[in-house]
């Protein structure tokens, strides 16, 4: 497993959002309330623009969501899947909390919602 | 086993095979329809061409139901018992019912088969391809029907004309003095009227292709495609080839129980003519529906004829009749500037209601149609220059739901017995409002009347409405967002809670909006101080207030969009905006802007944004006072302010208002003696001139009446309601609020007065404070690990010497 390291997990703003550059692709990553950390892909697949990371952080029956900032499509921290058209995801990374308290990013072990 | 076979698949047969299957009809039901699919919403067809989708509209046939489509019935053997179908084939019947409708009319002029009629889909869909190569278009036919019809034309983006043969529009609905409101309105929209004009021709080339309309004087109207909704005829050839009696003017004869000449056969819908009637519409459509099916299954209800009272908007312009069409006396309003007409009938001796015809303005259809038939509830003038209808309540008898005929004593059980709380839940109780939609007014009347608490719960996190959570802020003091989730919500908030909680508590403790926890209840655009924009870059727009600007700053602006290569527009407020900044570029862009004098305009923010002026007394040779002046004071005054949506203003020197102050939130227009205060203007997509809340007022009565009144609807609206939907919201309206703001009725003037004061007290430029905290200036990147790099999905193109953005896709 190949994981980048982005930053420290203190450079992540509670129940926001920021984007990192990984290996050419933009990945979303999101920080709870509960301090859980999400990455999804930074690509809203409704306006075609890099902008998740810059949604709303919230719950929706105490699923943790982003809506996206241009036209307000929910999504699943977890799954990745769009909460308000089922048809619809965005790719999901695995991202951890590594030695040190940096936050580390595998483009790898990406997980393709659906399959 | 009774077999049932239907003919004809609309929304007559719907219903029909609908009740039979609620009432437990055991027997086989088929239905036979010509159309390729089975009933859909015949009346939200027009909805087809601005995207409703065939499934949309198309109702799911009823389980156990045999249904045979694209199958035209050719005949019908009474002896044998059978149906003959087109192709070949037949199919036996205990009991047969003709649900065959209408069709349009279809006068039998030269080329008129060139021309298109206005029923079915798939008419629709020659319309739309004949109007891709057209420009211009004709309907036949100012009814109902052709009046929906032209401005689907119109939709299509055809200039287009309505050919009527009566000497006004409408003629079934309005009388002459409603047909002129009403023809006025449509012309000013650019659709060209000819009443009293009819068709000798279609004109149309060798090859079929029409170019216009000869009317009887010999005018031709250039168009590419003519529609013909010239009435519909019952389509009776079934009933007729084989004996049954059909009315003189057409219509398959039934009694009151729906049977037609021979007692194995039934005729509903369109196609039956019921007392003497044919109906084209479906609310008494539906009904003999329902008493055919009751009828078949051992019933004896009966059809006793029907309200043909229609509501409808049209172009925008709202037309309704109801009851008679004349009367002993009669009482109208007219106000040919606002293209309002209002009649209504009454009895010789004043007491009772019988009818009446509204233009421009439909509310006498909701509050007064249920009162036809009996004593008026008030006086007439009263009933139509004040409104006072909206207050009555309604008998139990009164009909509500005219296409479902539905009473208001129907709506009150089933809130009280059935649990309704809200329009949704009236609508599976009862159907009330699943049709034409017109009453649902009229539904939300009722249940507020009821006492149901109709949910005002902001989201799935707070059962609380905005004002409700307005008011916990601000008397149990809190300020943050987990402070008040915690103790009255549930969840961690979402997209709509939380930019309305951020924007309540900056309303009451001002403070920076990206303070601690509160930046992440921002939407993107305060988050970033800037306007989102489709491929994710932002825009800039400094505050100018009152539009005035010196040569100095105007070049600063040229040079910062140009160093940094953004669109630069000027906008409809009056400033100028830059477009195509990315988040990185942001605090280095504002800087240069602040350095230079400029604050943030706050274009990003539900907050004061404008407040526009003409150049008023200063150089203006009609201003009567210093219009400039003053929408600077107000625009600085009120900077800033976080409210529940935008709030907008002008200031106009004079009353030729070319500030165009009635459109805003508040607008202020010059007289010799002061300033006339205007609230509750709007734009947008709903436009409202503002009213007239005081006039005459000296500068300090003015601003100290604008400082209550925009405190007192930040204390009060809805998220996301604009003065205008508040205004007309607030019981008791105007009145009400001039009691509240100018003089103190519920004591809380002082409170309002504390309030701005605090605000403007603690205002400080967003921008400016951002710029000055480095930690805020953190979040000013594309890519937190690449802080230099720019977002490579950000590509822009030019056009007309700027950019414009590419999107990958
Ligand atoms: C820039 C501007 C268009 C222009 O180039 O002229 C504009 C641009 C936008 N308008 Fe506007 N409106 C602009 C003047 C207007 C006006 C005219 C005016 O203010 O005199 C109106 C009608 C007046 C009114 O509001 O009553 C107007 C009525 C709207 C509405 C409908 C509001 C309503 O109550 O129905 C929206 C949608 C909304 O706010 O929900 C909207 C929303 C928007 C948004 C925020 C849409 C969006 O989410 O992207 C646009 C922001 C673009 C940006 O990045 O700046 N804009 N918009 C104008 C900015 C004026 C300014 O200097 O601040
Ligand atoms: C654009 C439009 C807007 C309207 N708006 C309104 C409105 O706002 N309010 C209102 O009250 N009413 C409105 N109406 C009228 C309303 O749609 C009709 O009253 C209603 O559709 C009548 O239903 P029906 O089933 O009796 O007839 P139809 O809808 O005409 O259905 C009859 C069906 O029988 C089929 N058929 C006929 N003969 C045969 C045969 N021999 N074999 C097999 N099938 C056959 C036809 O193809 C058709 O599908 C509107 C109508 C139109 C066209
Ligand atoms: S509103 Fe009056 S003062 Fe202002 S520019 Fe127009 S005419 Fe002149
Ligand atoms: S009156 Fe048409 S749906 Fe109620």
């Amino acid at each position: 497993m190949n994981w980048t390291t982005i930053c420290a997990f203190e450079a992540l703003p509670p129940e926001r959002g920021v984007c990192a550059l990984v290996e050419g692709a933009q990945v979303a990553i999101f920080r709870t309330y509960e301090d859980e950390v999400y990455a999804l892909g930074n690509l809203d697949p409704f306006s075609g623009a890099y902008v998740l990371s810059r949604g709303i952080v919230g719950t929706r029956l105490g699923e943790p969501t982003v809506a996206s900032p241009l036209h307000k499509q929910v999504f699943s921290l977890a799954t990745g899947r769009c909460l308000d058209d089922a048809s619809v995801s965005v790719p999901r990374y695995a991202v951890r909390v590594g030695v040190g308290g940096h936050v580390e990013v595998s483009l790898e072990q990406r997980v393709e919602v659906g399959v | 086993m009774t077999r049932i076979v239907v003919v004809g698949y609309g929304p007559t047969a719907h219903r029909l095979v609908e009740t039979l299957a609620s009432k437990g009809f055991d027997g086989t039901v088929t239905v036979i329809g010509e159309e390729p699919r089975p009933a859909y919403d015949r009346v939200a067809l027009t909805s087809y061409l601005s995207g409703t989708t065939v499934e949309d509209l198309t109702y799911e046939v009823p389980a156990g139901v045999v249904t045979r489509l694209n199958t035209r019935v050719t005949g019908i053997d009474r002896r044998a018992g059978r149906v003959e179908l087109a192709g070949g084939g037949s199919e036996p019947y205990d009991v047969l019912v003709l649900a065959t409708g209408s069709a349009p009319f279809v006068p039998p002029v030269p080329g008129a088969e060139h021309a298109h009629v206005y029923r079915t889909i798939e008419d629709l869909d020659a319309i739309r391809t004949a109007a891709k190569d057209a420009v211009e278009g004709v309907v036949v036919g100012g009814g109902l029907l052709g009046l929906e019809a032209a401005d689907a034309l119109r939709a299509l983006g055809l200039k287009t004309h309505i050919v009527e043969m009566s000497p006004w529009l409408m003629p079934r609905q309005v009388d002459e003095g409603g047909g002129a409101v009403l023809k006025s309105h449509i012309e000013g929209l650019g659709l060209g009227v000819h009443a009293g004009a009819g068709v000798r021709e279609i004109v149309a080339d060798g090859d079929g292709r029409v170019r216009g309309l000869r009317t009887p004087d010999g005018t031709v109207l250039d168009a590419q495609v003519v529609v013909f909704s010239a009435g519909i005829r019952p389509r009776d050839e079934l009933a007729r080839s084989c004996g049954l009696e059909v009315g003189p003017r057409g219509g398959v004869v039934v009694d009151a129980g729906m049977l037609t000449s021979d007692p194995a056969i039934y005729a509903v819908g369109e196609c039956a003519l019921a007392g003497g009637m044919v109906y084209g519409l479906v609310g008494p459509c539906n009904t003999m529906a329902e008493v055919a099916a009751d009828r078949i299954t051992g019933g004896s209800s009966a059809f006793e004829g029907a309200d043909l009272s229609t509501k409808l908007k049209l172009l925008g312009v709202e037309v309704a009749q109801f009851g008679a069409m004349e009367g002993a006396l009669d009482v109208t309003y007219m106000d040919p500037v606002a293209g309002v007409y209002k009649k209504l009938f009454i009895s010789d001796d004043a007491r009772t209601l019988l009818g009446g015809i509204c233009v421009g303005d439909a509310s006498p259809y909701t509050s007064l149609r249920p009162f036809v038939g009996r004593e008026l509830p008030a006086s007439p003038s009263d009933l139509l220059f004040s409104g006072a209808g909206a207050q009555l309540d309604l008998p139990d008898e009164a009909q509500v739901c005219s296409c479902n005929n539905v009473c208001a004593g129907d709506i009150r059980t089933a809130v009280a017995d059935q649990g309704a709380t809200d329009v949704p839940g009236l609508k599976a109780c009862t159907r009330a409002g699943t049709s034409c939609g017109s009453c649902v007014p009229m539904l939300k009347q009722l249940l507020e009347k009821s006492g149901v608490e109709v949910s005002k719960a902001l989201c799935e996190h707070f059962t609380y409405s905005r004002a409700e959570l307005f008011d916990i802020v601000r008397v149990r003091g809190i300020t943050t967002f987990s402070e008040l989730i915690s103790r009255h919500g549930h969840g961690r908030g979402c997209d709509i809670c939380k930019p309305a909680v951020a924007s309540i508590l900056a309303s009451l403790h001002n403070g920076h909006v990206l303070e601690g926890e509160r930046a992440a209840l921002q939407d993107t655009n305060d988050a970033f101080l800037a306007n989102i924009q489709k491929n994710g870059t932002y825009s800039v727009v400094p505050r100018i207030p009152g539009g005035e600007i010196t040569p100095d700053k105007l070049i600063v602006i040229g040079e910062v969009a140009r160093d940094f290569g953004l669109y630069t527009k000027i906008t409809g407020g009056q400033r100028i905006d830059l477009f195509g900044a990315r988040v990185d570029q942001l605090p280095a862009i504002w800087q240069r802007l602040v350095e230079a004098g400029f604050e943030s305009g706050h274009a990003y923010g539900k907050a004061l944004r404008t407040v526009k002026s003409c150049v008023g007394s200063t150089w203006c040779r009609y201003g009567v006072q210093d219009s400039v002046g003053m929408a600077i004071a107000l625009e600085l005054r009120y900077r800033g302010l976080r409210s529940p949506h935008k709030l907008k203003s002008a200031v106009s020197g004079c009353a030729r208002e070319c500030a165009e102050a009635r459109s805003k939130d508040f607008g202020i227009i010059a007289t010799d003696q002061g300033w006339n205060l205007y609230v509750g203007g709007n734009g947008g997509f709903k436009p409202r001139h503002a009213d007239l809340l005081a006039h005459d007022l000296t500068t300090d009565e003015l601003i100290r009446t604008i400082d209550r009144f925009l405190m007192f609807y930040i204390r009060t609206a809805d998220r996301l309601q604009r003065t205008a939907a508040w205004l007309e919201s607030l019981d008791g309206g105007l009145d009400y609020l001039r009691e509240v703001i100018m003089e103190d009725s519920l004591g809380i003037c002082a409170d309002l007065d504390a309030q701005m004061d605090y605000h403007i007290a603690t205002y400080a430029d967003e921008w400016a404070a951002t710029l000055d905290d480095p930690e805020k200036l953190s979040r000013f990147v594309s890519f937190v690990n690449a802080p230099g790099v720019p977002d490579p999905s950000i590509v822009f193109a030019s056009e007309r010497g700027q950019i414009k953005p590419v999107m990958a896709r």
